[in-house]
C-alpha cells in the first residue's frame, strides 16, 4: 500500500522530521482528512446560501440578507440551529438503518473530495484509477438514499427512495460513458495525468465537437445524479412531502443536504477537471504563480455550479417516464455514438492542439 | 501499518459476513454483505490493485447491492421477520459449510505460496492491453465469450420482460392481414 499524500512538502518533511514513518504518515492521514472535513462542511454552508441567493435573484426577490454583511452568515446561523434541533424519529423504523443512512450518504460524498488536483501540488491522494474511483464512490451514495428511505418505514419515503435508485442507476451510465469518451483523448484514469494532458489546451477545445456533445450529456446526467431539479422526483414536494428524508430531523437532515450540495459540487469540479483544465490557468496567464491554480479551480467550478442551479430555477420537473425515456432512448444512444465519434477523431488525429 | 489494516478490514468483513447469515431481517443483511463486499474492496486497495477495487466498488457495492435492495423494497415489509430454518436443515448447513471452509483451508495450506519481493501496481493501461492481446497469454478469446454472454442475457431479459406484448403484437399483425 503505498498512498503518496501530497500537500504540502514543508509540513510534509516537518511531520516526517519530528516522527517515526508510520506515526508521521498516520498523522498526515488524519491532518489531511480533517482540513477537508472543516473546510468542505463551511464550503458546503456556502454552497446553500449560494443557491438561495441565486433563487432569490431569478425569482426577483433579496433573498436572505439579516444575518451579517449581506446575509453572509445566514447559514451558518442555520446550521448551529440544526444542531440544538432535538433528532425525532418514529417508533416502527428500523433503528439501526435509519441511524447509519445519513452517515452512509455524507461519508460517500466527502470521499470522492480526496482526489481532485487543487492545485499541482494540492492534491491529497492522486490514485491511478481517478476518474474510474469517483464514478465508483458517486454510484455506492444512492444506498445511503435506498437504507434511509427505507428504513424511516413512511410511504412516501420509500416512495422517494425507489425513485432516487430508478434515476441514479440509469444517468450513472451517461455519466461513467461521457467521461470514458473524454479518456480517449488522454489516454489515462489518473487526474493529474489528464490535468497534464490538457496543458495543451483544454479538453473542450482539444475534442471539439464530440467533447462539446460529452459535456452536455454529462452535464445533464450530472445533475440528474444530484437529484437536483428538474430531476428532483426523488424530494418532488408537491408529490411526496420531503421524499426519503420525510422522517429525518435535525442534524441528521442536515447530513443528507449538505451530502447534496457536496455532491453538486464534486460534479461540477470532475467537470472542471476532465472538460476544462482543472487549475489550469487559460492561455497559461498565471503559469509563473502556480498557487493561484486553487482560484482558478474553484472559480471554474463555481461557474458550473452556478450552471447547475441555473438549470434548478428555470426548467419544470420531469415526470419519471419521461425521465427514464430521456436517459434510456435519447441520451445513451448519443453518447454511445459519441464514444464512436470521438474514437474516429483521436484515431485520425482531429484533435485541435494550441 | 499494512498488516494491523488488514486485520481490521479481514475482522470487520468476518463479523458482518455471519451477522448476514444471521440476521433476521432482509434488508439488514443486505446492509451487513455490503459491508462485506466493501471489506473486499478494502483489502484490494490494501494490496494496490486499485482498478480490481474500483471494480469491485462499482460492480458489487454499486450495482448488484442496489438491484438487492431494490428487490427488498419491492418485496418486504420493515415489520416482517425471516422465518429460523429448521434443526435439521441447519446441521445440513452447518456440515456442507464445514466441508466447504475445509477444501478451502486444504488448497490453500497445500499450496507453496511464493513471496514477491518487489512489487509494482497494475495500471489499467496493463489490463486493458492483456484483456485485447491475442498472443501468448492474451485474455481475447474469454473476453468475446463473456460479451456475447452478456448479449444473450441482455436480449433474453428483454424477451421475459416484453415477451407476452411482443407475442400479443405479432397476432394481432396476423389478425389484421
Amino acid at each position: 500500500m503505498n498512498i503518496s499524500l501530497s500537500i504540502t512538502k514543508t509540513i510534509h518533511e516537518w511531520l516526517f522530521s519530528i516522527m517515526s514513518e508510520t506515526a508521521a504518515s498516520i498523522t498526515e492521514m488524519i491532518l489531511i482528512a480533517t482540513v477537508y472535513l472543516a473546510v468542505f462542511a463551511v464550503f458546503g454552508l456556502y454552497l446553500v446560501l449560494l443557491e438561495r441567493k441565486v433563487a432569490a435573484w431569478f425569482q426577483l426577490r433579496l433573498g436572505p440578507n439579516r444575518v451579517g454583511f449581506k446575509g453572509l452568515f445566514q447559514t451558518m446561523a442555520d446550521a448551529l440551529k440544526l444542531v440544538s434541533k432535538e433528532l425525532t424519529g418514529t417508533v416502527k423504523a428500523d433503528k439501526f438503518l435509519y441511524n447509519l443512512a445519513p452517515y452512509f450518504v455524507i461519508v460517500s460524498a466527502l470521499m470522492a473530495l480526496a482526489v481532485f488536483p487543487f492545485t499541482q501540488e494540492f492534491q491529497a491522494f492522486d490514485i491511478n484509477i481517478g476518474i474510474f474511483f469517483l464514478i465508483a464512490i458517486s454510484s455506492i451514495g444512492v444506498i445511503g438514499i435506498l437504507m434511509g428511505g427505507w428504513a424511516s418505514n413512511n410511504k412516501f419515503a420509500l416512495i422517494g427512495a425507489m425513485r432516487s435508485g430508478v434515476q441514479t442507476i440509469s444517468y450513472e451510465l451517461s455519466v461513467g460513458l461521457s467521461l470514458l469518451t473524454m479518456v480517449l483523448i488522454t489516454g489515462s484514469l489518473q487526474l493529474s495525468e489528464i490535468v497534464e494532458v490538457q496543458k495543451s489546451g483544454w479538453l473542450i477545445i482539444q475534442g471539439h465537437i464530440p467533447a462539446i456533445i460529452a459535456f452536455m450529456v454529462y452535464m445533464i446526467a450530472g445533475t440528474a445524479e444530484t437529484n437536483r431539479a428538474p430531476f428532483d422526483m426523488v424530494e418532488a414536494e408537491s408529490e411526496l412531502g420531503a421524499g426519503f428524508h420525510t422522517e429525518y430531523s435535525g442534524m441528521k437532515f442536515a447530513y443528507f443536504f449538505l451530502a447534496e450540495f457536496i455532491n453538486m459540487f464534486i460534479i461540477a469540479a470532475i467537470a472542471t477537471t476532465i472538460f476544462f483544465g482543472a487549475w489550469l490557468s487559460p492561455f497559461g496567464i498565471t503559469e509563473s504563480i502556480p498557487w493561484l491554480g486553487v482560484f482558478w479551480f474553484l472559480g471554474k467550478t463555481l461557474v458550473i455550479v452556478f450552471l447547475m442551479m441555473w438549470f434548478r430555477w428555470t426548467f419544470p420537473r420531469l415526470r419519471v417516464d419521461q425521465l427514464l425515456t430521456l436517459e434510456w432512448k435519447y441520451l445513451l444512444p448519443i453518447n454511445l455514438v459519441n464514444i464512436v465519434i470521438m474514437a474516429f477523431v483521436v484515431w485520425q488525429n482531429l484533435i485541435i492542439q494550441l | 501499518m499494512e498488516r494491523y489494516i488488514f486485520y481490521i478490514v479481514a475482522a470487520i468483513m468476518i463479523i458482518f459476513a455471519i451477522a448476514s447469515v444471521n440476521s433476521r431481517k432482509m434488508m439488514r443483511s443486505v446492509i451487513y454483505l455490503l459491508f462485506v463486499l466493501m471489506g473486499v474492496a478494502g483489502i484490494f486497495f490494501l494490496i494496490d490493485y486499485n482498478f480490481l477495487a474500483g471494480v469491485q466498488l462499482t460492480v458489487y457495492a454499486g450495482g448488484i447491492i442496489v438491484l438487492m435492495i431494490f428487490s427488498v423494497l419491492l418485496v418486504h415489509h420493515i415489520e416482517l421477520e425471516l422465518q429460523l430454518a429448521k434443526t435439521s436443515k441447519r446441521i445440513l448447513a452447518a456440515i456442507a459449510s464445514l466441508i466447504g471452509i475445509g477444501v478451502f483451508l486444504f488448497t490453500i495450506y497445500s499450496y507453496d505460496f511464493k513471496v514477491v519481493e518487489n512489487y509494482n501496481t497494475t495500471t489499467t493501461e496493463q489490463i486493458g492491453e492483456k484483456l485485447l492481446n491475442f498472443g501468448d497469454g492474451g485474455f481475447i478469446l474469454p473476453f468475446e465469450v463473456i460479451s456475447v454472454l452478456l448479449l444473450a442475457s441482455m436480449i433474453g431479459a428483454i424477451i421475459i420482460a416484453k415477451g407476452r406484448k411482443l407475442e400479443e403484437k405479432e397476432t394481432e399483425d396476423g389478425g389484421q392481414k
